[in-house]
């Protein structure tokens, strides 16, 4: 039964889809926000054997209110283990123990490459963002990456201003225009969310979009794949 | 040997201008007391290490006290730019900051390639990308299957500062809940700190703690509420709030300095900085 007439928002689609994409089991690397709802989603619809790692090192996390940061006391008591920053990045991510690592980034290029460092010039930037943090080894180590971010000609770019995280490993990149895969080692529109037409998503994009031949229209979300997300969220914010 | 000593006394004794000084805690048990300590005997010149520089080093970066950061994701978590870091890189206030950029690997790698007193930490990592150029990498090969990894430099801080749960009279400390990168830090560090939410007779063990014995250590000093607006498991939660807050009160030059001055130069330990927050909730 799909939610029609329920009415979402581009963030629920998008954490939607990211969940659909997991399959159950997947030992994912995840981060606050669209990543963490997304998978706490599927970890209470179609994938309970998913297994949340933060970076903070809490491993197998159940959260029951959605974290706020990634060290929220909600995840270590939550968690089958609590391990030490160095062990998480050592034993368990460069261990090659992550099924799925998601990412976001500030500008994202057609190969999937992710700045989150600057833009302008890296020793006089005009905006210094964060930085890499986790993103650098998560992108080489991981072999699945899932990108989530806005489509605007400001974030889809035909050149970085700085490349944070190389994109060899991204597979799927979710906005809240629709879904990019990687087809022939260039990201290609795959898939426009309901309402959206072609022409917007290639108009948000700074580069020549290739259009996939088999493109489709994203399934809205079901009444109960929103439901659970809207609980996850109010339990979250409240 | 661990002296129980005031917070005052212990970081105007271990720390000198132009030290390397990390101050860690990874989301929890972030020691901000300590920070709010250097910042009222105005130390300056410092080299600060941390993997998330967060609102303690905003806080510091913007009263002048560093020269230097070394560092690996430098936002406010949840929500977003640390503004008095990026006015520092951006336009030079209130001084020039010198940026030493890793990732979180390498960072960690640093650390306990410190604690281990090795001169650098290995991983598979820094491939590709543009920081490399930018920043203290190596590669080495591997003398038995040949393959190429990256080496960091080691941390070996001057003074490693901590926040833990408690500790006992003699200086033994104990934390638990997300324990991060505390151990390395101050096993890395020439000098180290670590203030407390409490001093007991007695530590009971608890399962999955953290423990620095007091011979590891140079000086252990109360402070209660020592790790707001961060938290400490099983004392308080986090203030999401504040962290929310912070950012209004950082993005302008002054009212982040009146903020300063009020909170922190105005008040002398966690107990004052404390009601000074809450006489200021308690006005709005």
């Amino acid at each position: 039964m799909s939610a029609d007439g329920l009415g979402f928002s581009a963030n629920e689609m998008m954490a939607v889809e990211a969940a659909r994409r997991l399959p159950d089991g997947a030992v994912c690397f995840v981060g606050i926000g669209l990543p963490s709802l997304a998978t706490n989603l599927a970890r209470r619809t179609h994938a309970p054997g998913c297994v949340l790692i933060y970076e903070s090192g809490t491993i197998g996390a159940k959260p029951v209110e959605l974290p706020l940061s990634i060290g929220d006391g909600e995840l270590a008591e939550t968690a089958d283990a609590v391990v030490s920053v160095p062990e998480m990045f050592a034993y368990w991510l460069q261990g090659g123990r992550i099924d799925v690592g998601f990412l976001g980034a500030a500008q994202v290029d057609r190969h999937g490459n992710l700045n989150s460092t600057v833009i302008g010039d890296y020793d006089s930037p005009k905006v210094r963002l964060p930085g890499g943090g986790g993103a650098p080894e998560i992108a080489l180590g991981v072999q699945s990456i899932f990108v989530m971010l806005r489509h605007s000609p400001r974030s889809f770019v035909e050149r970085l201003d700085f490349t944070t995280s190389v994109g060899d490993n991204v597979r799927v990149v979710i906005t809240d225009l629709g879904t990019l895969e990687r087809r022939n080692g260039e990201l290609a529109l795959v898939a426009v969310h309901p309402g959206v037409a072609v022409d917007d998503v290639v108009a948000a994009t700074g580069w020549e979009l290739h259009v996939a031949d088999d493109l489709r229209e994203t399934e809205p979300p079901t009444v109960d794949e929103l439901t659970t997300l809207r609980a996850l969220k109010t339990k979250g914010r409240g | 040997m661990a002296d129980v000593v005031p917070l005052n006394e212990a970081v105007a004794g271990l720390v000198h201008d132009g030290d390397v000084v990390a101050l860690e805690g990874f989301t929890h048990l972030i020691p901000f007391a300590a920070a709010h300590e250097l910042i009222r005997v105005r130390r300056r010149d410092l080299t600060l290490i941390r993997m998330t520089p967060d609102i303690v080093y905003d806080q510091l970066i913007g009263m002048g006290c560093a020269r230097r950061l070394v560092f690996s994701w430098g936002g406010n978590p949840g929500v977003g730019s640390l503004h008095r870091f990026r006015d520092a890189v951006e336009n030079g206030w209130p001084a020039p900051l010198e940026l030493e950029e890793h990732s979180h690997a390498g960072m960690a790698a640093a650390y306990a390639a410190g604690a281990a007193n090795l001169p650098f930490g290995v991983l598979r990592g820094y491939r590709g990308g543009d920081l490399p150029p930018h920043t203290r990498v190596g590669r080495v090969t591997c003398p038995f299957t040949g393959e190429e990894l990256a080496a960091v430099p080691a941390h070996r801080p001057d003074v490693g500062i901590v926040h833990a749960q408690r500790a006992d009279r003699r200086g033994n400390v104990q934390l638990w809940g997300i324990t991060g990168v505390q151990k390395e830090t101050v096993l890395a560090s020439a000098r180290s700190i670590v203030t407390v939410e409490e001093i007991v007779d007695e530590l009971e063990p608890r399962p999955g703690a953290v423990v620095l014995p007091g011979w590891t250590l140079d000086a252990v000093c109360a402070a209660p509420f020592g790790a707001h607006p961060s938290y400490a498991d099983g004392y308080y939660d986090r203030d999401n709030e504040f962290y929310v807050a912070w950012d209004p009160i950082s993005r302008d030059r002054d009212r982040f300095e009146a903020w300063m001055t009020r909170h922190v130069l105005g008040t002398s330990d966690t107990a004052e900085y404390r009601a000074s927050l809450a006489a200021e909730v308690a006005h709005v």
